[in-house]
């Protein structure tokens, strides 16, 4: 179990390097110097080559790799070159948005899927579980930011009882702050709502064909009893795969509803980030989005290993 | 025959044969020009001759959703292509190979590029070189490689253990002569299915890219921008919203459930392994 996750941990750090490596990469390929942009056409030689010893970047691309990401562990994301702000504090701001609004979501999707997916595999049979099946299959076909849309028509025009975007921080009022997030949170949720019930129908369908719970139906169980009992476990694994999955979707998602709803997230802090040509903090927005890809993927595996002991062996 | 139609299979290809149909007489007719800049339409509504009416600049929707089929399907085919391309030959070599370093050394990159979505590797080369529906296509084709390559890989590793693999190879038949011959053809049915659902999330891709302004640029129609145009005016005229937004909907339930339909129509014994999403 140890050794698993010590391997485990191990490659997700590596890959978090490999993909440090690669997005810097692929900034640096950048045709045109930041300071030589930040000065304008008519600076001086003398003036450009000041600027960009004070940005660091006449230095080799190694050394400038090295401090970038060296720094990205102490939580140092650098200097803005267009702004002058630093970098690291604007991203855990942003970040914190953005993750109330992907757990949210989250916790919006588990509500609908999995009774939703529960009752349609133990009613796989009438009318009722296969309408729920056709509905989840239309549910997987709107993208987050459409339903985003069609919730303001619905909820912002029409019953002018929602606010159709802007966002309101906690801690000056945590009423409106709820009242703000409530439609981004169902635009993400209701999406991967649908498409977590999918998974959850199969997998307890699946459960259900087992001879563990004929047993446990035989001895007196009800059908809800035994699947609670002995089911839930086991169907767990493979929706813990998809959750995780799901979890990456969402945090991308999250970068479009964010626009829809004007909310000052990640994504919003990226997309400005890359009309203003501000690279630098471009760069460090996508490294933690990326990094937040690789961890979850990291955390499905520990899931992994703590509901199916089979698994711990594997890979 | 090796199937029998089945719902979903219909269903599926009649809402992708209406999006192919669109596609392809845009290129011939369409109703008014899409691109055509009208003051005096401006918000026409429906009717006299503009079906669906006219958006914000009096372009005729109905014109627009037309070529955005075709911006759709093309961005679509040629992500798709991008990722089968790499993907399959990937997969198959890591599955001919399954305990091989190469093989491992595939699977690893592939997780790695998994990290990456397609939205941020578009936003990183549209920083880099520019936002446009090269870019998109790229990013959406690359973002797709992993799912191709690991549904190819598992099909791979099945078609690995049968006895005809077992005797090609017997024969002293080449590990190309056994890939090209006998694994292809018989991947062949999971790969289509898994093209049909990554056209679906391809469509989804180049949606909200075009919405983000990172996708097809101006004036070529494309539905996502559609919608971003029409969000200002949602308090106003809400039918702008609304006709691209069932376009993208029934265009990817269409892709899904084709992907559905193929899946038990080609072979009903792999109906269990799932097309990766």
């Amino acid at each position: 179990m140890i050794l698993y996750l010590l391997k485990r941990l191990g490659v997700f750090v590596a890959s978090v390097a490999v993909a440090g490596v690669l997005v810097f990469a692929f900034m640096a390929v950048l045709p045109g110097d930041p300071a030589e942009v930040a000065l304008g056409v008519n600076a001086t030689p003398e003036a450009v080559a000041a600027l960009r010893a004070e940005f660091g970047t006449d230095r080799p691309a190694a050394a400038q790799f090295a401090d970038w990401f060296g720094g990205l562990v102490t939580g140092d994301f650098g200097t803005s070159y267009v702004t002058s702000a630093p970098i690291g504090p604007q991203i855990a701001e942003r970040l914190n948005v953005t993750v109330a609004l992907v757990l949210g979501g989250m916790v919006i999707a588990l509500l609908i899927a999995v009774p939703a997916g529960t009752f349609a595999a133990v009613h796989h049979r009438n009318p009722l579980g296969a309408a729920i099946s056709a509905f989840s299959q239309v549910g997987i076909a709107v993208p987050a930011f459409l339903a985003g849309i069609l919730l303001v028509f619905v909820f912002a025009v029409k019953a002018q009882a929602l606010p159709s975007g802007g966002y309101v921080p906690f801690a000056d009022d945590p009423a409106e702050w709820l009242r703000s997030l409530l439609l981004p949170w169902l635009s993400l949720g209701l999406v991967q709502g649908a498409v977590l019930t999918r998974y959850v129908r199969s997998a307890v369908l699946d459960v259900m064909r087992e001879d563990y719970l004929r047993t446990a139906r035989a001895k007196g169980r009800g059908r809800m009893g035994a699947l609670w009992r002995h089911g839930l476990r086991n169907a767990s694994v493979p929706v813990v795969t998809v959750l995780g999955l799901q979890l990456a979707t969402l945090l991308i998602g999250a970068v479009v509803v964010e626009r829809v709803f004007v909310i000052p997230g990640l994504g919003d802090l990226l997309l400005n980030g890359v009309a203003g040509r501000d690279l630098l903090l471009v760069q460090g927005v996508v490294m933690v989005l990326v990094a937040a890809v690789l961890l979850i993927n990291f955390l499905v595996d520990v899931a992994y290993a703590a509901l199916d002991p089979r698994l711990r062996g594997a890979r | 025959m090796r199937g029998r139609l089945n719902a979903s299979l219909v269903t599926g290809g009649v809402l992708v044969g209406i999006v192919v149909l669109a596609a392809l007489v845009s290129f011939v007719w369409t109703p008014h020009d899409p691109t055509l800049v009208d003051a005096a339409g401006k918000l026409r509504e429906p009717g006299d001759g503009y079906l669906l009416g006219a958006d914000k600049f009096g372009r005729d929707t109905f014109s627009q959703l037309m070529v955005g089929a075709r911006t759709t399907l093309y961005v679509g085919i040629v992500a798709v292509g991008i990722a089968a391309a790499i993907g399959v030959p990937l997969g198959v070599i890591a599955g001919m190979t399954p305990l091989g370093w190469l093989s491992e050394l595939i699977m690893r990159v592939n997780d790695l590029v998994f990290a990456f979505p397609a939205l941020l590797l578009a936003v990183m080369l549209g920083a880099v070189y520019g936002a446009g529906t090269l870019t998109a296509m790229i990013a959406i084709g690359v973002a797709t490689v992993p799912a191709f390559a690991r549904v190819a890989r598992a099909a791979t590793l099945q078609v690995m253990v049968t006895d005809y693999i077992l005797a090609a190879r017997a024969a002293g038949r080449r590990r190309a002569a056994v890939a090209f011959r006998h694994v292809l053809p018989n991947i062949s049915s999971v790969l289509i299915v898994q093209a049909s659902v990554s056209f679906a999330i391809a469509i989804l891709a180049e949606a909200a890219l075009s919405f983000l302004g990172f996708g097809t640029r101006p004036p070529t129609p494309s539905w996502g921008r559609m919608l971003q145009e029409s969000q200002e005016l949602l308090f106003s005229t809400p039918r702008l919203a609304l006709w691209p937004g069932l376009a993208i909907a029934l265009a990817v339930l269409g892709f899904n459930l084709l992907g559905d339909g193929l899946r038990d129509y080609l072979d009903p014994k792999l109906r269990r392994i799932r097309a990766e999403r």
